[in-house]
Order: C-alpha cells, then structure tokens, then sequence
C-alpha cells in the first residue's frame, strides 16, 4: 500500500514543475528555454554595452555572418533529433569552396554550375555516409569522424594554396546587399544608412522556415522525431527505421551543400583551413537550440535562436574587452559543456 | 469451435536449437471474452504470443481467424496487424517524445502530408469513446504508464483489431491505474474484441479473466472457465504438482534443519529498495538453507537484490553476525562475505567475452584488490581446480564463457562465487534455463555446502527443488512477505495455497 | 564451438588460428606495406649514418622517421586503448590535450619570461606538473563519460573544441622559445646516441604498461567493465571509476607526448602542434584489431598499429603526398576497416562464404 502511494507521488512530481509546463512538449519547453535566453542576452547587452548592439545592422550582421552556419545546423538538427551525429559538415563546407572557387577561376565556370556542384559534393557524403550508418550499422561518429577527414584532406588534394576567387559574375553575386525595409542607423557622418542582409541570409531563413514546417507537420518530419525517441517503437508503429535514418544524413548532406555554397558566398574565396570548426559550432548550436543529443528532441526554430545565441554572446565577450583569439574557443566550449549537463541531468531525471 | 471464435490455434510446435518451446499447443480464443494466458518461466507462453504476433515464424500446426476455414500465415509483426492481431507489451511501445495523437497514427499511410485536425480530432473522439484521460496535444511522455498503456491500446482497437495481447500490462501499474485498465478491457470485451491477458497477478486474473488456459514446459495443460478452477488448483497446475501427492516430498530435508538453532548469520529489518517491494525483515542462520518463494514477479527477486545491494537500498538495517552493517553496494556485501549468483545469467552474470578462467577469479580478484592479481599460473591453477569440482565441461579455461552451454555458464559463476568462500550465498534462480543434471548438481551442491556451515538463500521457479533443499520458506505475494513455513508447513499444498492466498 | 574445430587440427585450422590471433591484422598490414615500398623503391629501406647540426651522431632513412614519429603514436595507442576498452568510445580531444601539456610545461620552463636565458625550474618538475595537468583534462573527460554518461566522443569534443586555446591562454598566447640544449634531446638525440630519444620513451612506456598489466589487475577490470558494465557492478567493481581511471592515464600519456612534440621544436605553435594526431591513434586502435565498442583488448596489437599508421604516413609522404592531404588517405583507410569488420558486412560475407564451400561440396 505504502510502496504504491510513493509510486504515484514521485510519478507526479517527476512530471514537471508546474501544470503549464507539464503540458508542454520537451521540444517546445527547450525552445521556449533558448528563445528566451536568446532574448536576455541580446537585450542585456544593448542595455549594458549600448553603441554597437542598438544598431540595427548589428543584428545583421550577425545573421549574415551565420547565414551559412545556420543551414549546417539545421541539418545536423536534423541527424541529431534521429538520434545520430554529423561531423563532417565543416569539412565538406571546406571541400566545397575549394572545389567551386577552382571551377569558377581555373575553369572559368559559371556560378550556376558551381552550385550545382556544391549540391553533388553535400549529396554525395550525404548518401554514403548515410548508407554506411543506416544499413551497415557503423556508429555515426566514426563514420562522419573519416568522412571530415576526408573532405579536409580533398581540400588540399583539390588545390593547396588559398586563393580569392575573381570570377565577375560570382563578385556581382557576393556583393549583392538587399536592404531591410524600415530598418537602419545614421552613420558618422551624419548619412541615414539602410541595414542591409547578404543573399545568404535568404536562403538561411527559407531554409530554417521550411525545414521547420518539414519537421513539424510531415510524416518524414515526425518519423525523425520517433525514431530518435526510440527506434525500437518506432519499428512497432510501422516506420522504416534505416530509411529515415538514411534520410535524415541524406538531408544534412544536402544542407551541408546548400551551406557549403552560402559559406563560399560570403567568404568569396577557397582555403583547406576554411569553416574549421565548423561541426562544433554546429553541434553546440543544436545543442543550445535544445536538441538532444539523445535523440527525439529538437526544433529547427531552436536551432536558428542557437546559433543567434552562440554568436551573440562571442560578440558580448569581445566587446566586453576579450577579444584574444582564444576566448572564442573557451567560451564555445563553456557554453556547450554546460548545455551538455544540464540535458544529461534532464535524461536522468526523467529516467527515474 | 461451437462458440463464436475469433481465433483458434491448432498444435503449434515451435524448436529452437536444444529447446522444444512448443510441443502441440492448442489454443482458443472466443469472441468477447477476457482469456488469461499463465504458465510458470520457460512454460512456452511468451513464445506462443510471439508466433501469434509474428516475430516468431513456428515449425507447425495452423492458425485460424474468426472461423475462416482457411489457415492464416503470420510472418511479421505487421502481418498480424494487418489480420487485426495487436499487441501491447509490458514496456510501452510507443514514442514518449511525440504527441498522443501522432502515436495514434504514425506509421500507418503512406502519404507524405497528413491532416493534423482530422487526426487530432479523430484522436480526440477515440480517446472520449474510451474514457481515457488524456489530450490528443499531449506528449505521450507526459501521461502516466496506465494512461500511455491505455493509448497503446486505443492504437490497437482503432486498427479495427479482433485480437487484442495484453503482455504483462500491469506489472508498473498502482492499484488505481490498474483499475482503469480493467475497465478499459471491460469496454472493449463488451464491444466484441478477444483478449489474450497474460499476467503473473493472481488477483487480477480472478477479477477480469473469463477464461484460464494453463501451460507447462511447452505443453497445454488445459483451458478452464476461471469459475471451475479455484486458485489453488490454478497454482499447482502451473507448478506442475497435483495437491494430492505432496504428502512424499518433506522429509528428506530434514538432515538440514540444523541450522534452525544456530546463531543468525545476516538479521535484516525494514529493508527496503528502489525496485517497488515493501520494507521486508529477514534472517538466516549459519548452515541454513532458506528461500524467498512466489510466482515470477512477486518480488523474490528485488529482496535479494537489496541484501546483496545490487539496487539502490533506500532504508533498513543490517547486521553481520551480531553487528551493524552498512551495505550500500555490492562490493560492501562481498567484503561482509555475501556473495549472490545473479537471476538473469547473460546480463548480470557472465562478462561474455572473456575466459572462463578470468569469470571464475573475477570476484575474489576484486575483493583481493586491485594491487594483488593472481599470477597466470595461480589463476589456471584455480580455474582448473573448479573446472573438475564442479565438472564444468569446456575445451580449456582460455575459452570465453558466451562459448559454453547455459548450465556450465552458471556453473561457472558458481564457481566465481564459491572461491570468494563467503559466509552466506544467494543463489537467485540457479537452475533456470539448464539441463536436469546439472540441476540436481547444484541442489546437491547447496546441500553440502550448507552442510560445511556456509548459509545458503536459494530461489527457484520450481518448488520442489525449493522444498528438497530449504529448511524454511518466506512466501512472496505481490511485491510483499506473506508468509514464512517452516518444519512441517513445508509441503506443497501449503505453499501453494500461502502462494495463492486470497480466498482458497 | 571454435576451439573443438581447433583441436581437430590440419593445415588450414592452423592457418585459421593464425588469422584468428588479433596481432595477425597489424602484422600483415605492415608486412604489405613493406612489401609495397620493397617493389616500388628498395631505397625506402635504406639506413644512413651522418653527423646532425649539433655534430651527433644520427641514423637517418624512412625506417629512423618511422620509428621517431611512430614511437609518439605508440604512447598514445596505449592509452586511446585504454579508453576505448572501457568505455566503448575514443578520446578525440588527445591533439588539443597535448597542446595543453606542452604549453604548461613551457610555461613552467619559463616562468614570466617567455624567452628564458636559463630554465626557471627542473625539466622534471615542469613535466611532472604537465602530467598532473593533463591527467586533470583526463579527468574531466572521465566524469562527463562516466558520471553524466555522455557518449565519449562527444563529451571529449568539449576538450576539442576548447584545448588549444586553452594551450594559448596559459603562455598569453605568447610563443615561448627554450634555449636550453637539454630539452631538445628528448625529441631529437641524445649526444652520443644515434637513434632517436622518442623511441626510448616509448619503449620505457612499454615497459611501464607491461609491468602495470603484470602486477595490477588493470586489464582484467577495464575488460571486464567494457564488456559488461552490469555484471561488473554485481562483482564488486566500480565501472564509473574504472572508465575515469582510463581516462587519466590517456592523460598521463598525453602529457609524455606533450614532452616530446615541445622538446622536438623547443618551443609550440597551438593551432598546429599534433593535429589531427587522435584520428592516428584512434586508427592504431582499430587496426590492432580491437573493437572500437569496448571489450577486449590486445596492446601489443594497438602499439604495433601505431608503427604501422607511421609505415603508412611516412610511405604516403615518400609519394609526395601533402601532409594536409593525409587525412583523406588514412580516413579511407579508417572506412575499409570498420565496413570490413561490421556486423552486418561480416555476416554477408559468412554467407557468401558458406554458399561457395556448399558449392564447392556439391
């Protein structure tokens, strides 16, 4: 008797923190977690380091700096929520300018095709990196751990020196600034100056905005979500387990694509040291926009509040004075180390 | 048959490699009607259900649906769901990080795009329809076990299905959540849906079941109206014992009984664990031989793991030979000269890849600490000087211990156990799952070491094992000590009936 | 099941027995690559004997680089073993780890000047605080794995992603540059001595595993744990403290090589300094034959794989192949080996295997 009241009170006060809460998805409580985080320290630090983070073009310009890592985080998001990982990513971004700046100066190439190159080379670590994790069963990490590898060693293969590229089409495209109706700051000299985003930044939000509605309100979305909460009843409820797994790497590869070239746009030139660390900032990204590294939990918005929070608070610690190269490093590592614990203390809670 | 059937399964046989699960089973079930599936370990029912859902492809016999004369195939489990066979298994099987709704319906079109308001609002009138208290919104994860247990159902009923496989359903449920189960089944036994219920709660079956089918190592025992069998007939005839040959057994314990006035080896009181039995107080005497009784489930288990500490001990005390001690983990109760021989023998047991050699000196080696190894020789020395006493049959003592057949795996980490020379052992299922020499071996075993003065606790499905080597039972009901025989309590239609309990 | 077959023995059971030996895979793939360079270019063979810049006596040739660059790699194997044995995942934070010992040790060399005329302290009490440093990192390392039960490889990215600026951090990000000859022997020569002082190291290291393998019961625990972390329990062990025991003597060999890599340049460049090395000594782990999910272990299989990913770095090299090209070449490798021995590529071919003998009989 006594034993079965116990069970029923730990049971509802394992439940959550309060009714509201209880009710909420995890998805959408960590979202919600990010969101307002994000939130807090942008606001906080307009408040306490004024100037710079009160012009408009400020905020843009950290989207427009993040662009290309927003859509790699999607995909790892999405390989995340199934419950796998992708390390490769950075490199692939790396082997993609590289092999598109070659193209467009070496082979006088057009910009197009260049695209469609960077599609193939994200597709193509894609499917087989897929393949090997879904149908062979090969743990993700090392599989995508030799596929980073790879793509940084290509890098190099495919050219060794860091060049800009000067293809005149592609500069036109590079340059390119598309202003924000409404939003902008009176410069130095007294001019209105109208805030402005790279072509880049359009494809990151359609990307984050359809990527979110494809995991929201798809089968496929939702078949990434139950295979990541558990892959064993996701095989009771009638999924094809190794497809979505398949899929789900097949759609980082094709982000790291799309990604590769948006990081390309911006930096407008081919180097093997290109995007290192890219998959880590990646990772933390997912993992502070509350995707579990478990699997089954994640939101594509989350993500896209992640990579806004991981480059705000870089911001807020160089302006606060700590502008040595190496602050950026610990303070990364800091930040996912902490997210990183408090999900493996989420997972224990919840497993009692 | 003559009632309204909605299945019928005609000698199923079913072999596995050195196991004939199933020899001929038959099995009938009708239209509306709550059908209790029961049989001690390795009696073949989980196998049965698993031929019937499909994961199991069986050897021979036929299977029909609903009076079809024609025979149904049952490949996969997708096969049975497609014939309205469903299943819900004791671990829910649906996702905890989706929503109720999505639960209902993942995994069952093929389209792409899905219409959320229909299937929330479909969601929503199923779950109305059976009373089941939950929002289609909801993350599954967020509602109680009974409740997500309910959903698994409601997925069930909704795929039109005319079988419905309770496997162990309430074995996490309270009492409260049970009784919404039962109503749910209720519901659905007047709407016409067969249900096969398998359980090891006697009360439960008495209070929901129409109908008992009984099974023993692989053979039907019978199919009775639960109204023609009394509980104590159903214990025995799970036990395989008829009430009325249980004069013969006693006796030939007695030569043990010794221990009964010697100084109490381990004194337990209040002990209590994480694994959900109640507090329970134990004693056992040097040269004892005593055992923790009750069907699969009733908690035998879980008391010997918190002597042992192998759960997280969450309140009582212990005392070693008269004096207070702290035994939180398991190396704590190795140290007080405790040692345990795990129930499940694969996970809890063996370390599968290493040497037979290495399993049999692992405890003692870590209790010599971690400074102290035995040298290669002294290691083969004791290997092989367990290796005969115990006539462990392995090509040498290099070879890995997955290698060996069940029996002389256990006889191994009987061995491991055995060169730790403890005080007092706990031998948690020693005999399941092995050949009947090698059963008789350890019981024998057991005696003499008793003999030598080592306290023995011994825990076994089949009772007169328990009956040849115990000098005193405690009888376990649902999670809880009901009773302790000893002297001439001990014979099978008392332990049956304490078992049983409840009105005879 | 196999040793019965084994008893029965004729000519191809004793050739199964040999494939079946782990040392076997190491061994036959040094053997192929030797046998590649010997068709090739002969010359890869060849051993010089020359006087080096500070008027040592020195050998020089393919196989010398071999065993100098390998030696690190072997250091490393033995922990990375270790680490995977127990915890059924890899150290990729090993690279940024000796970043860290080596900056420690050159800060404590160098105190607040970073271009000292004479050592402020002992080489010996710099090395020992970088041992205690990075054993610290280790760790760390260990409890994320064991305590909070983070996938090792990801819990080490923490380390990945922050070491080397961690290494910058603790010399002002500073290159300090040691004038002192005697800190360079252990990276290069000893006077009077023509083989390379890395590979003593390694071998003390050796010797020093042997005898703690001999005399602890280090390898039976960090099996026991890796293959089964529930039975170990029940047996009295304490699997969380075994996983970050292995984790700090990683540490430990981290720091050994953190000495070496420092002493070979007597100075440190963060961002460069062994890079990419844990896919190296992930890879000598794999190709010793030991599962990379835990269990079992064989060192001396792990310690050859490192000699044999040096073989095959320092073959690629003779090829003119680019050092930052590497890593595509040995990640290729890295995807043959864990496609080769997965489960699922196993079992195809066991079943390709048994329908062509079928075939073979009728």
């Amino acid at each position: 008797m006594s034993s079965s009241n116990n069970k029923a009170t730990s049971k509802s006060s394992s439940a959550g923190l309060g009714a509201k809460i209880k009710n909420m998805t995890d998805t959408n409580l960590l979202l919600t977690i990010t969101i307002v985080v994000f939130f807090v320290m942008y606001i906080g630090a307009m408040i306490i380091q004024g100037a710079g983070f009160l012009k408009p073009q400020t905020f843009f310009n950290i989207l427009n700096a993040n662009a290309a890592l927003i859509i790699l985080s999607c995909g790892l998001s999405i390989v995340m929520i199934t419950g796998g990982i992708d390390i490769s990513v950075g490199g692939v971004t790396a082997l993609i300018s590289m092999s598109c700046a070659v193209y467009l100066d070496y082979h006088n190439g057009n910009v197009a095709t260049s695209l469609l190159i960077a599609l193939a080379i994200g597709l193509a670590f894609g499917v087989f990196q897929g393949f090997l994790v879904a149908y062979l069963d090969i743990q993700p990490f090392i599989v995508t751990l030799a596929g980073m590898f790879f793509a940084r060693g290509m890098t190099t293969i495919v050219n060794t020196a860091p060049f800009n590229v000067a293809n005149e089409a592609f500069v036109a495209l590079k340059g390119t600034r598309i202003n924000v109706p409404g939003m902008g700051s009176v410069n130095k000299l007294g001019k209105y100056v109208n805030a402005y985003v790279e072509i880049g930044v359009i494809v990151a939000l359609i990307v984050v905005i359809v990527f979110f509605c494809i995991l929201k309100w798809t089968k496929l979305g939702r078949s990434f979500y139950a295979v990541g909460g558990n892959s064993q009843s996701a095989l009771m409820l009638g999924i094809n387990v190794k497809r979505t797994r398949f899929i789900a790497h097949v759609l980082c590869g094709l982000l790291a694509g799309i990604g590769g070239f948006v990081y390309f746009l911006h930096v407008g030139s081919g180097s093997a040291s290109h995007a290192s660390g890219a998959e880590m900032d990646a990772i933390a990204a997912s993992i502070i926009g509350g995707t579990m590294l478990t699997g089954g939990v994640g939101n594509i918005l989350g993500t896209f509040f992640g990579v806004l929070s991981l480059s705000t608070i870089q911001n807020i610690v160089a302006s606060a004075g700590l502008d040595q190269a190496w602050w950026t490093g610990i303070t990364r590592a800091v930040m996912l180390c902490i997210f990183l614990i408090i999900q493996s203390v989420v997972i224990a809670r919840k497993k009692k | 048959m003559k009632d309204e059937s909605v299945l019928e399964m005609r000698g199923i046989d079913k072999s596995f490699p050195g196991v004939h699960a199933l020899q001929g089973v038959d099995f009938t079930l009708r239209k509306g009607e709550i059908h209790a599936l029961m049989g001690e370990n390795g009696a073949g029912k989980s196998t049965l259900i698993k031929v019937l859902t499909g994961v199991y492809s069986k050897d021979e016999g036929k299977i029909y649906l609903e009076g079809n004369d024609k025979a149904v195939e049952i490949r996969s489990p997708q096969d049975a769901q497609r014939l309205g066979i469903s299943t819900v298994y004791q671990e829910i099987t649906l996702c905890p990080n989706l929503s109720v709704a999505e639960n209902m319906y993942i995994g069952r079109t093929e389209n792409m795009l899905l219409n959320w308001k229909k299937i929330n609002s479909d969601t929503d009138k199923i779950l109305k329809s059976l009373d089941i208290p939950a929002k289609p919104t909801q993350q599954l994860g967020s509602c109680s076990i009974a409740v997500q247990q309910m959903i698994a159902i409601a997925r069930a009923v909704d795929m039109e299905c005319r079988v419905l496989i309770l496997d162990e359903p309430t074995s996490s449920l309270d009492e409260q959540e049970v009784a919404k189960l039962f109503k749910l089944m209720r519901d659905l036994k007047a709407k016409g849906v067969g249900i096969i219920f398998v359980t090891h709660f006697l009360d439960q079956v008495y209070e929901v079941c129409d109908r008992i089918t009984v099974m023993r190592d692989g053979k039907l025992v019978g199919e009775y109206a639960i109204k023609d069998l009394p509980r104590v007939q159903l214990v025995s005839k799970m036990l395989g014992k008829e009430l009325d040959d249980m004069a013969d057994i006693h006796g030939e314990q007695t030569a043990y009984d010794k221990g009964a006035d010697m100084a109490p080896v381990l004194e337990a009181e209040g002990l209590v664990s994480d694994a959900g039995i109640k507090p329970f107080d134990f004693h056992i005497n040097k040269g004892e031989v005593n055992g923790f009784t009750g069907l699969l489930g009733s908690g035998r288990s879980e008391c010997v793991r918190t002597i042992f500490g192998a759960d997280r001990v969450t309140g009582g005390k212990v005392k070693m030979n008269g004096k207070p001690v702290k035994i939180s983990k398991p190396i704590d109760a190795m140290r007080n000269g405790i040692g345990y021989l795990p129930e499940d023998r694969k996970i809890d047991g063996i370390v599968g890849d290493l040497s037979v050699r290495d399993n049999i000196i692992l405890a003692q080696q870590v209790l010599k600490g971690f400074f102290k190894p035995f040298s290669k020789a002294e290691a083969n020395k004791i290997a092989d000087e367990y290796i005969k006493l115990l006539s462990i049959k392995t090509a040498s003592s290099d070879t890995p211990i997955k290698s060996l057949s069940g029996g002389n795996q256990q006889k191994v980490i009987l061995a491991r156990w055995l060169f730790t020379h403890p005080e007092y052992l706990i031998l948690d299922e020693p005999t399941r799952g092995i050949d009947v020499g090698t059963k008789i071996d350890i019981q024998k075993l057991v005696l003499k070491l008793a003999s030598e003065g080592m306290s023995v606790t011994f825990i076994s499905s089949e009772l007169d094992e328990m009956l040849r080597t115990c000098s005193r039972l405690i009888v376990m009901r649902d999670r809880k000590v009901v009773g302790e025989l000893s002297g001439d309590d001990l014979n099978q239609s008392k332990v049956m009936s304490t078992i049983a309990g409840g009105d005879k | 099941m196999p040793n019965n077959s084994a008893k029965k023995l004729n000519g191809t059971n004793a050739l199964q027995n040999l494939f079946r030996n782990q040392i076997f895979i190491p061994l036959a793939a040094l053997l192929l690559l030797a046998l590649f360079n010997l068709i090739m270019d002969p010359s890869f063979f060849g051993i010089s004997f020359g006087y080096n810049s500070l008027g040592n006596p020195v050998l020089s040739g393919s196989l010398i680089t071999i065993l100098d660059n390998g030696s690190e790699l072997a250091i490393l194997a033995i922990g990375m073993t270790l680490v995977t044995a127990a915890s059924g995942g890899q150290d990729i934070s090993v690279g940024a780890a000796i970043a860290i010992a080596g900056s420690t040790l050159l800060r404590v060399l160098c105190g607040t000047n970073s271009r000292p005329d004479t050592l402020q302290a002992p080489i010996i009490v710099a090395f020992l605080i970088s041992c205690v440093v990075a054993m610290l990192f280790g760790a760390f390392n260990g409890v994320l794995v064991a305590y909070f039960k983070i996938p090792p490889m990801v819990a080490t990215l923490i380390l990945y992603t922050a070491g080397r600026s961690i290494a910058a951090w603790i010399n002002n990000n500073e290159l300090p540059i040691i004038s002192e000859p005697s800190f360079g022997y252990f990276g290069s020569f000893i006077p009077g001595i023509p083989i390379p002082t890395p590979f003593f190291i390694a071998v003390i290291c050796m010797i020093v595993i042997t005898l703690v393998m001999k005399f602890t019961n280090i390898k039976l625990f960090v099996q026991s744990v890796g293959i089964n972390d529930s039975s170990s329990r029940l047996n009295g062990l304490n699997p969380e403290l075994i996983k970050i025991m292995s984790f700090v003597i990683l540490g430990l060999c981290v720091a050994v090589v953190g000495l070496i890599k420092v002493s070979r340049i007597s100075s440190i460049n963060y961002s460069v300094i062994a890079k990419d090395i844990e896919m190296d000594a992930i890879l000598a782990v794999a190709l010793g034959g030991n599962a990379l999910s835990g269990g079992k272990f064989n060192m001396a299989a792990s310690i050859l794989g490192a000699y044999v990913i040096q073989f095959l770095t320092t073959t690629l090299y003779k090829y003119n192949v680019q050092s930052d090209a590497l890593p595509a070449y040995k990640a290729a490798v890295v995807i043959i080996l864990v496609v080769v021995s997965s489960p699922v590529v196993r079992e195809k071919f066991s079943k390709i295997w048994k329908n062509l003998k079928a075939k073979e009989v009728g």
